[in-house]
């Protein structure tokens, strides 16, 4: 990329006129800045764990109508609390953004601030997931009572999962930057944890879609 | 804060985090996503049309366009980003998540339907009659 920059007419010169100098260097200091692949990188890792959803997806979708007998989704699922929880996840994810922008704006204060109710919103949506599968497994729908509700615990409680991860991350990042500051480690991480958050709730788009909405039609 | 000063602009530089949004877009990004749970939802909760089938088709679409605008006012998404490769990553691993799904609900639905134990009755009382 930057060999041929002309803020480096050295390489240039050496490679034209000097005749002893068969090989071409690159005369600059050419460091990758620290963390510089680091976004990319995290993104490579978000895909895959999108092809780890989609293998509990494709399982789901498999499995999902061998009841064996027990209760299928219209007896046991509960659209009110579905949508509470899709809009807990919805509201926090604008709520990251806002600490986004608080960040880029180099005000700590402001995104602590909206961290913090990011993070409020992300255990509402726990805390209301955790009652649905208190309530299920009440109800005897426990994850070895059929196929469908195996594959289905699999799949939302994986989710859930991302989101407790994400929350401990979340805590871990509050901490960092009330002792450090906005410095510039610190912005990557905000940066991945970002995609992180905006990515389960894609994630959970498709859960909501394809396990609630299509199980209650 | 100097630490703070240099590593932004060099993010400014290098133009992988150049498009942070705003509150504009992140207001609607919100608003669209919010619209497009509702319809859904409400259709369902409603009971859905007398055609299953149109219902469920609506329902994935609202879905489908949804993860668009996620990704577009949420995770920034463009064609530009890291020269190219998050758009090219992401479009690999839909091709993968595609072929993965449908590959896997085609073939065990064919292996359901031929392994029913209805089918075997069926095929025995042909057999026998």
């Amino acid at each position: 990329m930057s060999y041929f920059s002309p803020s480096n007419p050295a390489a240039l010169y050496l490679k034209s006129d000097t005749a002893a100098v068969d090989k071409y260097w690159d005369q600059s200091e050419h460091h990758p800045e620290e963390g510089a692949s680091t976004p990319l990188g995290f993104w490579v890792y978000l895909m895959s764990d999108c092809l780890m959803f989609a293998v509990l997806f494709a399982v789901y979708g498999v499995l999902g109508t061998s009841y064996a007998a027990g209760p299928g989704p219209k007896a046991l699922f509960d659209l009110n609390l579905v949508a509470l929880n899709t809009a807990m996840l919805l509201l926090s994810s604008i709520t990251f953004g806002f600490a986004m922008l608080a960040l880029y704006a180099g005000d700590k204060k402001r995104t602590l601030r909206w961290l913090f109710i990011t993070l409020l919103f992300g255990l509402a949506f726990l805390a209301i997931e955790l009652y649905e599968f208190w309530h299920l497994i009440h109800e005897g729908a426990v994850p070895q009572r059929s196929a469908f509700l195996s594959s289905f615990f699999a799949l939302v409680g994986t989710h859930g999962l991302h989101v407790f991860f994400g929350s401990v991350w979340l805590v871990t990042l509050m901490v960092q930057l009330s002792t450090k500051g906005i410095t510039g480690p610190n912005i990557r991480r905000m940066n991945c944890l970002s995609m992180f958050w905006h990515f389960l709730d894609v994630i959970w788009i498709g859960v909501f879609t394809f396990v609630y909405l299509l199980g209650m039609i | 804060m100097g630490a703070h000063h240099d590593t932004h602009g060099h993010d400014h530089g290098h133009g992988d985090s150049h498009d942070h949004g705003s509150y504009a877009t992140y207001f609607k990004g919100f608003i669209l996503s919010v619209i497009l749970t509702a319809i859904p939802f409400g259709l369902v909760m409603a009971g859905g049309f007398e055609s299953r089938l149109l219902t469920v088709a609506l329902v994935v679409g609202f879905a489908v366009i949804q993860i668009l605008v996620h990704m577009v006012y949420f995770l920034h998404m463009t064609a530009k980003h890291e020269e190219g490769w998050t758009l090219m990553s992401t479009l690999f691993t839909l091709i993968v998540v595609v072929i993965m799904l449908a590959g896997s609900l085609w073939v065990m639905y064919h292996m359901n339907t031929n392994m029913m134990p209805q089918m075997n009755h069926e095929a025995l009382q042909g057999f026998g009659s």
